[in-house]
């Protein structure tokens, strides 16, 4: 699997919020885009997903040019995704939220007399087994705590068995023993299947701690990319981000 | 057309206009502000036109505008108080409900204080003559109203703009939030929105009498008129309704002026579907600022033991009925069964759909015409008609789904109920085919459904038999489909739903069944006319939904049957039954919100 991303540009009216941004990631990798608030990441997040049509640029997945599809054909090539503020089907339990997501995945939605409560049941506990959740499948799932609505996001990406996950501050309103926990999993996960995981997030022992590379955006434009270890030394990121961080 | 010709109508649209601006910038500032939409605004143009009539004689017309006016800001301020200040949090169809009961008991109280007959304005003394305008004549008063609606216009821009209840009401209707952080007092700045509109509205109504009698059915049309020039304008923008109103008054006019009067009735909704299909937020108005998350505590729309157990006695007990009821109770019977249809298919699109539509009656009246003009022109067996009775529904529902499939809310429930007078002013007014004005008689199936035992019992198992589907389709992968789709939309996407799709393919089923509905109540009543497609029936159905109960299956039946039978009893028993009506609903949304389904079902946490 290949995510390559190339000069994308997007602008909101007159202002500018990508400003050509291209890199790549693979399959394994675990890359953090890291970046001060508004540096334009969720937007990047969002034109690579299909919630946003780029201005201009390319996004190619295993060198098929994919730029402008809709977030559901994207979901269909592989590609899962979870929300800086976590969206989750909030009238329906937790187990439903993810058999809803393997019906959908599995293109059985178009039923009009199959029991959706019946499907898939033993997969959607697996799944919920891998995320930690198991123990809350019959709770409704907008009474859940934040941390394990995260988790249960996760769950709905894994549902589609993704070749890439997009993960837009995945641990952003946890405690920091949650946030080592989720992005443990997360790693566990990613590792088991091969999938590649790109991830923005301001904690810097999570991002420190977990990627394999960082991508550094700051308005719009990316200013370093490499080794955890090669961007902290470098004195551009220091200056923008890390200093006043 | 002449110049001086095309200058009369340009003027006969302006003062066309500025009626249409006092009416709708009451309602689109009471909406910027309160997020309300006011059902009752035209409520408050017919007192205003009642009372003026009332006035004018007694203290003089000219004085009988302001004092109407003022009368009307103490009426609006003391709903805002006693209704609609307890249902401030409540959810925005509750709060559209109560609204409607305010319709409701306005109605009979001007039907009670001031008889069923039409009652006709004087002639404004000093105004009373016209100018010539090439071979035509303007009525001076025209003129006055002309130079009325810019400068109530102007005022009320400088108020907005200069003073510091102006600014609050715009900071108000700009972010709401904001107001609430920056302190603002809420509740009195409501109250003064409510004040100001309904006082417009009076004002509106008054200054409208010597033009056209004080008459009941008023108020329905004014809110409609009122909903499409807000709607076009662009919700909360007052130079947008003002923008709004001369498109409408001119286009108005000159639909007249060029002989194509039977377009008048619908051409108002046409302007305003084109403009929602176009511009989803109207012509001045602006995007809302953020996606508002839909928050349904549904409990997954799955019957529990006790309700089931509900159903199926009531089942059992309908299915018994033949055996002793009256003809009478047949008659009600069936025409609850049908209208359950109506109301579950409604509720399909509202509930798990979370799609708000105030012109489903299209749908239910679309499928009556479509069995009844099969039957009676084409000579059709009743059954065959009745079987292209959902087939026409769907096919219409079908083009409004796509009309509608980018917008969302309030902009939705307008453009359905654009659409659905559209459908009204068809049938009103093509003669030929679906008899105008008078309907269609005569239309009794012939045969075994002839008895009306055996069409009570044919009605139940179809009506019965969609119930079912429904709520089976609710609990099947595209219930969830559906439901996920209005829960997060984003997230529906990004797990491979075609929200689109899947809301269009709802919204044309919601119609199909509607249609059957329709024709079923054609053939149980023998006869159709508009009122089989009116706004009233689409609230109807808004009310029974909301009524039983929108969290619970179970809810729209037991709504529909309530109503029904609420109608029947009350409309032969007690004279004023609507404001009995009004009065029972308004009782229902303060004190039991989740609908009367709520006693028995489950209660969400
Ligand atoms: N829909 C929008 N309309 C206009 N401007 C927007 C919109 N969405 C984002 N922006 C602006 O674009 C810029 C980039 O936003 P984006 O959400 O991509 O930043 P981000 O890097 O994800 O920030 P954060 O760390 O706060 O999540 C910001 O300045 C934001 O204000
Ligand atoms: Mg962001």
């Amino acid at each position: 699997m290949k995510l390559e991303v190339r000069e994308l540009r997007k602008s909101y009216g007159a202002f500018a919020a990508l400003r050509g941004v291209s890199f790549e990631v693979r399959s394994g990798e675990r890359v953090a885009m890291i970046g001060p608030n508004g540096a334009g990441k969720s937007t990047c997040f969002n034109v690579v997903n299909g919630q946003l049509r780029p201005d201009a640029g390319t996004v190619r997945l295993d060198d098929i040019d994919v730029s402008g599809r809709a977030p559901r054909h994207l979901a269909r090539l592989g590609i899962g995704r979870t929300f800086q503020t976590a969206e989750t089907f909030a009238s329906m339990s937790v187990r439903e939220n993810v058999q809803l997501a393997l019906l959908s995945h599995r293109g059985r939605c178009g039923s009009l007399v199959a029991n959706a409560r019946c499907a898939f049941v033993a997969e959607a506990q697996a799944l919920l087994e891998r995320v930690g959740l198991a123990a809350q499948a019959d709770r409704a799932s907008a009474s859940l705590a934040y941390a394990d609505l995260k988790r249960l996001e996760l769950a709905l990406a894994l549902a589609g068995e993704p070749k890439l996950l997009l993960m837009d501050e995945p641990t952003a309103g946890m405690a920091p023993q949650e946030r080592s926990e989720l992005m443990r999993l997360v790693v566990e996960l990613a590792e088991r299947d091969s999938t590649a995981v790109l991830f923005t997030e301001h904690d810097m022992d999570v991002v420190f701690g977990f990627a394999t590379r960082v991508l550094v955006l700051h308005a719009g434009a990316l200013i370093a990319s490499g080794t955890p270890e090669a961007v902290r030394a470098d004195p551009r990121v220091r200056e923008v981000y890390l200093g006043s961080a | 057309m002449s110049a001086s010709a095309v200058l009369l109508q340009f003027l006969n649209g302006l003062a066309g206009a500025s009626s249409l601006f006092l009416l709708a910038s009451g309602l689109s500032l009471i909406f910027g502000v309160t997020r309300v939409v006011n059902f009752a605004h035209g409520s408050l143009y017919m007192l205003g036109m009642y009372l003026a009539v009332f006035l004018a004689p007694r203290i003089g017309f000219w004085p009988a505008l302001p004092v109407t006016a003022l009368a009307l800001a103490f009426v609006g301020a003391a709903a805002e108080l006693v209704v609609l200040r307890r249902l401030r949090h409540a959810p925005e169809l509750l709060q559209l409900l109560a609204t409607f009961a305010l319709v409701l008991l306005a109605r009979d109280f001007a039907l009670w204080t001031w008889g069923p007959e039409d009652m006709l304005g004087p002639r404004p003394p000093g105004l009373s003559g016209a100018f010539e305008v090439g071979n035509g004549r303007f009525p001076e008063y025209d003129a006055f109203l002309c130079l009325l609606g810019p400068s109530v216009f102007v005022a009320l821009t400088l108020v907005l703009r200069r003073t510091r209840w102006g600014v609050l009401v715009r900071a108000a209707t700009e972010d709401r939030e904001m107001t609430g952080a920056l302190g603002v007092n809420e509740r009195w700045l409501f109250t003064g929105v409510f004040a100001v509109g309904a006082a417009l509205a009076g004002l509106g109504g008054a200054t409208a009498i010597p033009r056209e009698p004080a008459s009941l059915g008023v108020d329905l049309a004014a809110i409609a008129d009122a909903f499409v020039v807000v709607v076009v304008g662009g919700l909360g923008s007052i130079p947008g309704a003002f923008l709004a109103a001369l498109v409408v008054g001119e286009v108005k006019a000159f639909c007249i002026a060029l002989g194509l009067e039977r377009l008048v009735l619908g051409v108002e909704f046409i302007v305003m579907a084109i403009v929602l299909v176009g511009r989803p937020w109207g012509l001045l108005g602006r995007p809302p600022a953020r996606a508002v998350p839909r928050r349904m505590d549904d409990a997954g729309f799955a019957l529990d033991g006790r309700e089931r157990l509900l159903a199926s006695v009531a089942a059992a007990l309908l299915l018994l009925a033949p055996l002793v009821a009256s003809e009478y109770s047949m008659v009600l019977l069936t025409e609850i069964a049908v209208l359950a249809l109506f109301a579950a298919s409604l509720h399909l699109l509202l509930g798990p759909g979370g799609m708000v539509s105030f012109g489903h009656a299209a749908y239910f009246g679309i499928g009556a015409y479509a069995a009844g003009i099969l039957l009676l022109k084409e000579g059709w067996p009743a059954w065959a008609a009745l079987a292209a009775a959902p087939a026409a529904s769907f096919a219409a529902a079908m083009i409004a789904g796509a009309l509608c499939a980018r917008l969302s809310d309030v902009y939705l429930a307008m453009l359905t109920l654009a659409l659905a007078q559209i459908a009204w002013s068809i049938a009103y007014q093509w003669d030929s085919l679906t008899g105008g004005s008078n309907g269609l008689i005569g239309l009794w199936p012939k045969g075994a459904l002839a008895d009306v035992h055996a069409y009570y019992s044919a009605a139940l198992a179809l009506a019965g038999g969609a119930i079912l589907f429904i709520w089976r389709a609710v609990g099947s992968p595209f219930g969830f489909a559906l439901r996920a789709s209005r829960d997060s939309q984003a997230r529906a996407e990004t797990v491979g739903i075609d929200v689109r799709a899947t809301q269009w393919i709802a919204f044309s089923a919601a119609g199909l069944f509607a249609g059957l509905a329709g024709g079923l109540y054609a053939f149980s009543k023998g006869s159709i006319s508009p009122e089989s497609l009116d706004v009233t029936r689409s609230v109807d159905g808004l009310v029974m939904v909301l009524l039983g109960g929108v969290q619970s299956l179970l809810g729209p039946p037991v709504g529909a049957a309530l109503l029904t039978w609420l109608q029947d009893m009350l409309a032969r028993e007690v004279p004023y039954w609507r404001a009995a009506i009004g009065a029972t609903v308004l009782a229902l949304v303060l004190l039991l919100p989740q609908g009367v389904a709520g006693l028995v079902g489950r209660r969400p946490q």
